[in-house]
């Protein structure tokens, strides 16, 4: 390397220190600490420094490797075992998951806390599986997944509570409802594509949630539903001690009384839930209406041209990935038994949305290997508390340098003719 | 067949096309020439319903299908092969026939349909599992009418077939157009800039310009004709 290349790097390095002077400055710089009366500025300006200090020295770094034309050796072995992952492996990957999954309740170092991280994953896979209808097939960006979500969670928790119906008549209604919702959302936005359609679903997803908050004599506000009734085994509650007249599930099978049972019986449902979701997404792809969702991906015009309804199709999109959002919703209300408009911000939409892009649009294995990822990592680093969303965007920036294209970008043909081997 | 009267197109305010009278009888091969943005693509765009005429009449089949939805044009047996192909690149060639027999979904007929585009174009056959975006221009143009041929239409509108292919691939294409008109007895409407092709493949030809019919005949009378020569063939009769 030349000493003008290392002259230039430094230039620049300096100048992304201004950069981050005139960020970090106010931010950090200046701590308001509430004394007695009113708020005083404390400067620490040791921690500016400090983290000038680092910018200049990463972007330093950074400048001289690419001048090098080398890459971080760990990088590159990184990067390399990550994109060693084809859609081959993934359906042996996909088989060992789900066999994996389903004896996962009854391994050894299965306790509480992982079977709720667990049953977590899971419900963001149905999201992310949900949500990849909508964005990965039909491409349409949808910002505002989460609306979908409350009112899937919405209608289960006022209709269990108001009418008493088990959560099995009350799922599909969820689903019915919150699909409704999405050809309601479909509507107005089947002119805008793009950045547009994000903003207003973006839009949308908030207006469900301050409708939430406002409607007070439905929704009861900001306070939420409590009480939501759990799902039973068919019939049998998991109570330790039953109604009058009424079996638990531990006395008609004869076991101990364990909280444990209902933890795990959440787990199969969400875990069949998403499969089915899954299966849905695999078999509809091959229909027409699958197929004209990918086409209209492609380019609307040739569609127009070939007879697709563009209407018709995007609306179904909508509608059917909204359903599934009803179902995970309905998940969540009966599994917490209690819901407010806490729980479904913006924040939620951005996490759904990015695990199907970082997953690799369209793709339904990288989905699951996205959420694992995502909500693992922030799991795992739950110990440095408001620290934590840190390591999510971390995972999220790893994932973007070493697969830009997400972590399955390839998508399988769906259609391969007879006798055709790969 | 198609009756074209009086048909006025607009572009926000932009009048693209300023009173279009043509038409095309069952059986024919009509070509429409022009130069650039004489309104060529817009006139198809319109007879497909992408674009609306404002004004004037698009009768087929003694309908009028001025204002109806491209989707249910396609459903009367109109079908248009874009410019510029525009191929499902991400989807494979088998997929992007599928497509074309979206309007035709009754997957009755699929298996003959899509062997007789085989035949037409055996070289689709080898890459039907290949993905669109992968095939060469000429390969894609191929895929392209193969697709709107799935959909069986009665009237096949061709945007500027040749458009960014090989010339020795655009003699191929023309040949199966012309089959395209004689054996499976689809009527062509063709657009093309490249004149002198599209004049000898034609049985009746217009010219377009700035939206106006201006020319029209035989395909032979307008190869002879020294207007359309001096303007539309000199450059290009070395083709």
């Amino acid at each position: 390397m030349e000493k003008k290349d290392i002259i230039q790097s430094f230039k620049d390095s300096l100048f992304t220190g201004l950069i981050a002077l005139a960020l970090f400055g106010p931010i950090v710089g200046l701590r308001t600490v509430s004394k007695g009366e009113g708020l005083f500025i404390t400067p620490q300006w040791g921690v500016v420094f400090l983290l000038v200090g680092l910018c200049i020295l990463g972007r330093f770094l950074i400048n001289i490797n690419s001048a090098r034309r080398t890459e971080f050796k760990i990088f590159s072995t990184l990067s390399s075992k990550f994109s060693s992952v084809t859609e081959d492996k993934a359906k042996h990957f996909a088989i060992t998951g789900i066999l994996f999954a389903v004896v996962f309740p009854f391994l050894p170092f299965t306790d509480r806390y992982f079977m709720d991280v667990a049953i977590m994953i899971l419900t963001y896979i149905m999201l992310g599986w949900g949500l990849n209808i909508v964005v990965g097939l039909a491409g349409l960006l949808d910002l505002g997944y989460v609306a979908f979500y409350a009112v899937g969670a919405y209608s289960y928790a006022l209709i269990a509570t108001t009418f008493g119906w088990s959560f099995w008549i009350c799922l599909p209604l969820a689903g019915v409802f919150a699909a409704f919702f999405g050809i309601l959302l479909g509507f107005p936005v089947l002119r805008l594509r793009g950045d547009y359609l994000a903003i207003v679903t973006l839009g949308f997803g908030e207006i469900i949630r301050i409708i939430l908050i406002n409607w007070y004599e439905v929704t009861n506000g900001p306070d939420g539903i409590t009480g939501i009734p759990r799902p039973s085994f068919f019939g049998l509650p998991f109570k330790r001690s039953p109604d009058e007249g009424e079996t638990s599930f531990h006395l008609f099978f004869n076991l101990e009384y364990s909280t444990m049972h209902r933890i795990i019986f959440l787990y199969y449902l969400i875990l069949v839930l998403a499969l089915i979701t899954n299966y849905f997404t695999l078999k509809i792809r091959k229909l027409p209406v699958g197929r004209a969702w990918e086409a209209l991906r492609e380019d609307e015009i040739a569609c127009k041209s070939l007879g697709v309804n563009p209407t018709n199709t995007k609306l179904t999109a909508f509608a059917i990935g909204a359903m599934f959002g009803g179902f995970a919703g309905s998940f969540f209300a009966t599994r917490q038994a209690f819901i407010s408009p806490e729980s479904f911000t913006f924040i939620e939409s951005a996490i759904i949305v990015a695990i199907v892009v970082l997953g690799g649009m369209g793709s339904q294995t990288g989905v699951v290997l996205a959420s694992i990822f995502l909500i693992g990592i922030t799991e795992m680093f739950r110990d440095l508390e408001q620290y934590r969303m840190i390591a999510f965007g971390g995972a999220m920036v790893l994932i973007m340098v070493f697969k830009p294209k997400g972590i399955l970008a390839n998508r399988k043909p769906t259609i391969l003719m007879h006798g055709d081997k790969k | 067949m198609l009756k074209i009267s009086n048909v006025e197109t607009f572009y926000g305010k932009i009048q693209a096309l300023r009173g279009v009278d043509l038409d095309v009888n069952d059986g024919e091969i009509v070509s429409l020439i022009g130069s650039n943005g004489a309104g060529k693509s817009t006139l198809l765009m319109t007879i497909s319903g992408v674009n609306k005429a404002k004004r004037g009449n698009i009768v087929f089949n003694g309908e009028n299908i001025a204002n109806r939805q491209p989707h249910k044009i396609v459903d009367m047996g109109i079908c248009q092969v874009p410019e510029g192909r525009r191929i499902f690149s991400r989807l494979t060639v088998e997929e992007n026939l599928r497509l074309g027999a979206h309007a035709n979904e009754k997957g009755k007929y699929f298996e003959n349909d899509i062997k007789e585009v085989y035949d037409l174009f055996p070289v689709l056959s080898d890459r039907k599992t290949q993905r669109g975006g992968t095939l060469s221009g000429g390969e894609q143009q191929m895929l392209a009418i193969g697709r709107a041929l799935m959909s069986k239409p009665k009237v096949l509108l061709l945007d500027e077939p040749s458009l960014g292919i090989a010339p020795k691939l655009v003699n191929q294409i023309f040949v199966s157009i012309k089959n395209i008109n004689k054996e499976k007895n689809v009527t062509i409407f063709l657009v093309e800039q490249n004149a002198k092709k599209a004049l000898e493949l034609a049985d009746r030809a217009y010219v377009l310009v700035n939206g106006k019919v201006t020319i029209k005949g035989s395909g032979q009378e307008l190869l002879k004709n020294k207007d359309i020569q001096a303007a539309y063939l000199e450059g290009g009769a070395k083709n």
